[in-house]
């Protein structure tokens, strides 16, 4: 039988940052972290339907990619898109009243949590189905080289980061583009979240070479692992592919090491997770690890944290008051979208 | 006026948008350096450059996937599908995401593309080359879809296809691209969404788009020496449909024959006959008849092939048939 990839050690990078930034950081990874915990509760309330996958546990890495980004880059998600949402700058009001199938919703009611779209924060969705979103982000990173050789843009230097699973690079999509992207030096971001699990399908079962950043090599692009737990160190990885992508050198692989804290989604009854696994990965918990280290290098206080905290608590709260009184779209509108001209 | 083949009409329209917007850029296979299967971007490449008129790896999901892209984030790109059966491999992000993806953003995004190349039976290129693949999209919410005939309406159309901000899906006929026809010196657009009246007429409504319209003008020629004055309309647009065409010809015929290439079960025709009953059934004094091809896998064998296809003397007898009212 497959053997299970041992975490490997990380060298702990020799990460700087300022008070401001950390903090940032840190309101980000907190605002993901409530953002689902509420959805939670309001799922199991019966007040939100569908497929919603969230994202506990994997904020390092949102948080460390999106928020290395410029306003102006172009973020890709998958159906766990949330928290890539929020950390692009997607109010969180206007994502929750989406989950409420909501007029005031980022995708007006029409998308729901697997499509998550916002043109003004550059979010190119929000695709339900494995590997759909790559190909799209390709484009925008194509259109990105397109603006500077073709039209001869110089200020066209925009990065696109391409988020998707362990489970997705198995899939044919992910090699075609990744050859794509090399071939034609595209300035995009490849992260890989692997959590281990596609649904019920552990990562070993599924992947003939589990360690997914070494397959960069035959494209001849860089392929980094990552402690996906560690946003100190995904924002270092993603600070470095983000500037070599903007300087025209190409594209990155990065693979961070993550665990999804919760079920694939809130209908999973996530029965093949074992006890001990779940464990040690909670004990890594993103979030906790990034307060100590605030906190150890000086960096915040506790009284700090906790303005933060409990200022995400009044938006979370606010999101959701803003969410239930929203209106829902008018039957009217039933046919609104379909065209441009619509 | 100068006579121009379907080909070159095509490659015209590419040009002239090309020049006159510099977000049209063209990708597929074989566009670039060998100028496309059928010399539809012929020499494009040396005037535009390899960014404009862009060779892509075979991996036609994800460059369909990669126009998506392009097109949400300011693009205008035309995906030549080398043949169009090979679509097929990209029928995920050709419907989840050129489809679907303006509504499920709630309009956030626009989808300004164009994917177009040859299709239908050409002469024995074996069951995969030969598909028509209209009647396979024309479910998918958010795309419309054309299909040119001439050397005329291949130009016009293109440019409009080229200048919609949707997803137009755009049908050539392997057999049409070396039809010779006088066109304007001046600039012309035809409407994507409007069907052409071919030949006024009285005694029925010939309904018919690509290929097949050249056979019905054949079968007309032998119905006008007995006597019988068809109205032929060439679809163009097949979806949306133009009822605006359709409806007042079937009021003023009261018979509709349908001839397609596209496949019976399942087809344009079907869907045609299901529309004509919601909107005309009163109107009708016989009952819809569609000519289609057989629901076979296309034959190599070239008599076999033949078969498959409708061909020019059964349109003429289904028309003196309905017209005789012997339907």
């Amino acid at each position: 039988m497959v053997q299970e990839r041992t975490l490997p050690q990380f060298q702990a990078p020799p990460a700087q940052i300022s008070p401001e930034d950390g903090l940032v950081l840190y309101e980000d990874m907190v605002l993901g972290r409530y953002f689902e915990d509420k959805c939670a509760e309001m799922y199991y309330r019966g007040k939100m339907f569908g497929f919603v996958h969230l994202y506990n546990g994997q904020e390092a890495v949102s948080s460390g990619v999106i928020k290395s980004l410029r306003a102006d880059d172009y973020v890709c998600s998958t159906y766990r898109d949330h928290v890539h949402a929020l950390s692009s700058g997607v109010p969180a009001k206007n994502v929750m009243a989406e989950l409420f199938g909501k007029e005031t919703g980022c995708s007006k009611g029409r998308g729901g949590s697997m499509h998550l779209f916002s043109s003004e924060h550059n979010l190119l969705g929000g695709f339900a189905f494995i590997g759909e979103g790559i190909p799209v982000a390709l484009g925008a990173a194509f259109q990105s080289r397109y603006r500077r050789d073709a039209l001869g843009d110089a200020s066209a230097d925009q990065v696109t980061a391409c988020f998707f699973g362990d489970g997705t690079s198995n899939n044919g999509q992910f090699f075609e583009c990744l050859n794509m992207a090399a071939l034609w030096k595209l300035p995009i971001l490849f992260v890989v979240e692997n959590n281990k699990w596609a649904i019920g399908m552990a990562h070993e079962r599924a992947t003939s070479q589990p360690e997914i950043y070494k397959k960069a090599s035959v494209f001849g692009m860089p392929g980094v692992e990552v402690d996906g737990m560690d946003v100190m160190a995904v924002r270092a990885v993603a600070q470095e592919a983000i500037a070599r992508a903007r300087a025209g050198e190409g594209p990155t692989l990065i693979e961070c090491l993550t665990y999804r804290f919760r079920g694939h989604s809130l209908a999973d009854p996530d029965e093949l997770r074992s006890k001990a696994e779940k464990e040690t990965w909670l004990a890594r918990d993103p979030i906790k690890r990034f307060e100590a280290y605030l906190l150890e290098h000086n960096l915040a206080d506790e009284g700090a944290l906790k303005e933060v905290r409990d200022r995400i608590q009044t938006r979370i709260d606010d999101a959701l008051t803003f969410a239930e009184d929203s209106p829902e779209p008018s039957p009217d509108d039933l046919y609104k979208y379909i065209f441009a001209e619509d | 006026m100068a006579e121009t083949l379907l080909f070159n009409a095509l490659r015209e329209a590419i040009d002239e948008e090309m020049g006159r917007d510099n977000t049209v850029f063209v990708l597929g296979e074989d566009v670039g350096v060998y100028g496309g299967s059928y010399k539809v971007t012929k020499d494009l490449y040396d005037k535009y450059g390899e960014l404009r008129v862009l060779d892509t790896p075979i991996a036609e999901n994800s460059f369909t996937g990669m126009a998506v892209g392009a097109a949400m984030t300011g693009l205008r790109p035309i995906i030549e599908g080398m043949n169009m059966g090979f679509l097929l491999l990209a029928f995920n992000q050709i419907a989840n995401n050129a489809g679907m993806l303006r509504y499920t953003s709630g309009g956030n995004f626009k989808i300004p593309m164009v994917i177009r190349g040859p299709g239908g039976v050409g002469r024995q290129l074996g069951a995969e080359h030969s598909q028509r693949l209209e009647a396979y999209f024309q479910a998918v919410p958010g795309l419309k879809i054309v299909a040119c005939s001439t050397p005329y309406n291949a130009k016009g159309l293109l440019k409009a296809a080229i200048r919609d901000d949707n997803p137009v899906l755009f049908f050539e006929h392997v057999l049409l691209y070396n039809l010779k026809e006088d066109l304007p010196n001046h600039e012309y657009i035809v409407p994507l969404d409007k069907a052409e009246i071919v030949r006024p007429g009285k005694d029925v409504t010939i309904l018919t788009y690509s290929r097949m319209r050249h056979h019905v003008m054949q079968a007309v020629k032998g119905l006008e020496k007995k006597g019988i004055d068809p109205e032929v309309i060439d679809l163009i647009s097949l979806k949306p449909l133009d009822f605006d065409t359709i409806g007042p010809s079937i009021q003023k015929t009261h018979r509709v024959i349908i001839v397609e290439e596209c496949m019976k079960t399942g087809g344009i025709g079907a869907e045609i006959i299901a529309s004509i009953n919601d909107r005309y059934f009163d109107e009708l004094d016989a009952p819809v008849v569609r000519l289609s091809s057989q629901d076979i896998p296309t034959p190599y064998n070239g008599k076999l092939e033949t078969l498959t296809i409708v061909q020019p003397k059964q349109i003429e007898a289904a028309v003196e048939n309905m017209v005789a009212l012997k339907v």
